[in-house]
């Protein structure tokens, strides 16, 4: 189509200056299956309880971000909680948008007012980011609660998750938008579970062979576990941490850009 | 042609045009609709209707030519255009997830008004589409008749200047679209434009000043129900049946009684100023209908003449 897209957009600065507002209906919406928000808090903490502590008092400790010996619940905490942003961070930005974007027309109901697709793209990221940060926060508090926080930088782990949520969230919305039908929802799970397991959430990077160690510094979860690590334990506290930082602001740059051109492209015919 | 007054002139389309690929639903059509009035599109299916009220109503980008909406620019101001409108999709898109009172609380935020101030219109507005006693209820369990009044609820959360209901009664029982076009009615009256596509032909004329009747993309003929009467049709209509299969033999034993006369495989329509002399003349030729009836002239005849359809669908 020969659309002038730069006359039609909003100016980027001024897109998503409604969003909240979208945010606004899903909290109403929410607040009738609260359930299933608190159900998805459980699965980082079952993990941490049964692999962190079971698997830890057969290992003990393993090396920490500096290569110090750290306890093996110290090393596993942090990546679940990278892992927990991320997991309620894309649960929302995939399944649940692909329905209100192909199915209940959720969206075209709301470009019929003055919101346009920025804003509909920036307000489902932040709020699947808000339901990552939700698991997040409640996740530190447990590992404050077992003792699992050696450092006032965690202080700060919050904050990094947030950022993790964000980007997961705007590269998952990203990707739904490409998505034909729920068989598609396939190569999520595929991108997750690995990803999951992999990315030194239970085992540090040098256990594996040198080239799939290369594989596992690509993904984003290894990014998200490097920054969350040293916070929570205090260790390989370093400027290192920034670069991990910016790769996940450049993620949610793209993914939300793509996401409101993809919107404005499938749902302003 | 004198144009009017900008600030009056709603809608203002010239050679507007859209374009799906190589396919065009909308193509070069001229349109203005004044404030205060309550215009139609009128058009068998695929005509292009949705299409023109897609781009009036800023969610679809034109393809070519000029429009102006409240006498801004959609590709422009969409936003603010948007926040004046009301608008009636042809298809519902209620949010499912919400209750019926929900629906109008969160439509409203999305125009930015204020909480307190959307309740009190929600309040008035279920009163006004009597959904008062459902407000509590999810959209799913709604009939599609109470869906419809919801939408319009909806709509005028935000007072719009402009409403564009597209096919606002279709699915819906008779008495459903009487209650409807009550609604309307009164809406129209308290200064509220309308613009409506429909396939019904006692809707255009129960609620359109004018109207226009589209075929193929294309605007094919515009006027009041009256003028497009006048203008296309005879005064008055005879409807005369004969046995099956008779009726194309039929059409030249009395296509003199009439200015024009129309073949239906049901049945001849024979258009003419006096009805009952026609009808008198039939029975004189001796040809014995099995049916017939002589009845005022209606846009569906106009419709017939220009499109070579009837409406119903
Ligand atoms: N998004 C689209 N992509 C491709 N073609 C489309 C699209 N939307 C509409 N069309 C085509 O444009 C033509 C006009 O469609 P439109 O919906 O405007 O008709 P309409 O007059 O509203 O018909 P109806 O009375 O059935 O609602 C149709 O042939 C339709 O198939
Ligand atoms: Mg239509």
């Amino acid at each position: 189509m020969t659309v002038n897209l730069a006359t039609r957009t909003t100016p980027m600065p001024l897109a998503g200056g409604l969003a909240w507002r979208l945010v606004e209906r899903n909290l109403l919406v929410y607040r009738r299956i609260w359930l299933l928000i608190v159900s998805g808090f459980f699965e980082p903490v079952f993990y941490l309880l049964s692999l962190g502590v079971g698997i830890g008092a057969l290992v003990g400790t393993v090396a920490g971000p500096d290569g110090r010996a750290i306890e093996y619940t110290a090393f596993v905490a942090p990546a679940l909680l990278a892992a927990s942003a991320m997991n309620g961070a894309v649960y929302d930005s995939t399944m649940n948008v692909f329905f209100k974007l192909k199915y209940a027309k959720t969206y075209d109901a709301m470009l019929s007012t003055p919101l346009g697709p920025a804003d509909i793209a920036v307000g489902e990221i932040l709020w699947a980011q808000l339901r990552g940060t939700l698991y997040s926060a409640t996740f530190l508090l447990v590992m404050a609660a077992l003792g699992l926080i050696d450092s006032w930088w965690a202080l700060l782990a919050l904050p990094a998750t947030m950022l993790i949520g964000l980007a997961f969230a705007a590269v998952g919305m990203a990707a739904t938008s490409f998505m034909r039908g729920w068989q598609d929802f396939e190569f999520v799970q595929l991108a997750i579970l690995p990803m999951f397991l992999f990315s030194t959430t239970f085992f540090p990077l040098s256990v594996y062979p040198r080239p799939l160690q290369l594989v596992v510094q690509l993904t984003p979860l290894f990014h998200g576990i490097e920054l969350v690590r040293p916070l929570t334990t205090g260790a390989g506290i370093g400027i290192g941490l920034l670069g991990h930082a910016l790769y996940f602001v450049g993620l949610a740059a793209i993914g939300l850009a793509v996401t409101a051109r993809r919107l404005e492209k499938l749902l302003l015919k | 042609m004198t144009e009017p007054d900008p600030a009056e002139q709603l809608v203002h389309a010239r050679g507007l045009t859209k374009r799906f690929g190589d396919f065009t639903a909308v193509d070069g059509i001229d349109v203005d609709v004044r404030r205060g009035e309550a215009f139609g599109f009128l058009g068998p299916n695929g005509a292009g209707k949705s299409s023109t009220m897609r781009m009036i109503a800023c969610v679809s980008p034109v393809t070519d030519g000029t429009l102006r909406v409240l006498g801004r620019d959609p590709a422009t101001d969409g936003a603010w255009i948007r926040g004046r409108l009301g608008v009636v999709p042809q298809e519902d898109s209620l949010d499912l997830e919400l209750t019926v009172r929900e629906n109008l609380l969160v439509y409203g935020r999305y125009f930015g008004l204020p909480k307190p101030l959307i309740r009190e219109r929600a309040e008035e507005l279920l009163d006004f589409v009597q959904l008062t006693d459902k407000r509590d209820a999810k959209v799913d369990a709604l009939s599609g008749g109470m869906k419809r009044r919801l939408t319009i609820a909806r709509s005028l959360i935000n007072e719009p200047e402009v409403l564009l209901l597209d096919e606002p009664t279709t699915g819906l029982d008779p008495q459903a679209r009487h209650v409807l076009w009550d609604r309307l009615f009164r809406l129209k009256q308290q200064g509220v434009t309308l613009i409506l596509t429909t396939h019904y032909m006692d809707e255009a004329e129960q609620l359109c000043d004018r109207l226009v009747v589209m075929d193929k993309a294309h605007i094919v003929a515009e006027g009041s129900p009256a003028e497009l009467i006048g203008q296309w049709s005879a005064r008055e209509v005879v409807e005369v049946r004969f046995a099956p299969g008779d009726h194309e033999a039929m059409a030249g034993k009395v296509e003199d009684l009439g200015s024009r006369v129309e073949v239906l495989p049901d049945r001849l329509l024979l258009y003419t100023e006096d009805g009952d002399a026609a009808a008198a003349a039939v029975h004189e030729r001796g040809l014995h209908p099995v049916g017939l009836l002589v009845r005022r002239s209606t846009l569906e005849d106009v419709f017939l003449r220009l499109t070579g359809r009837t409406l119903v669908d």
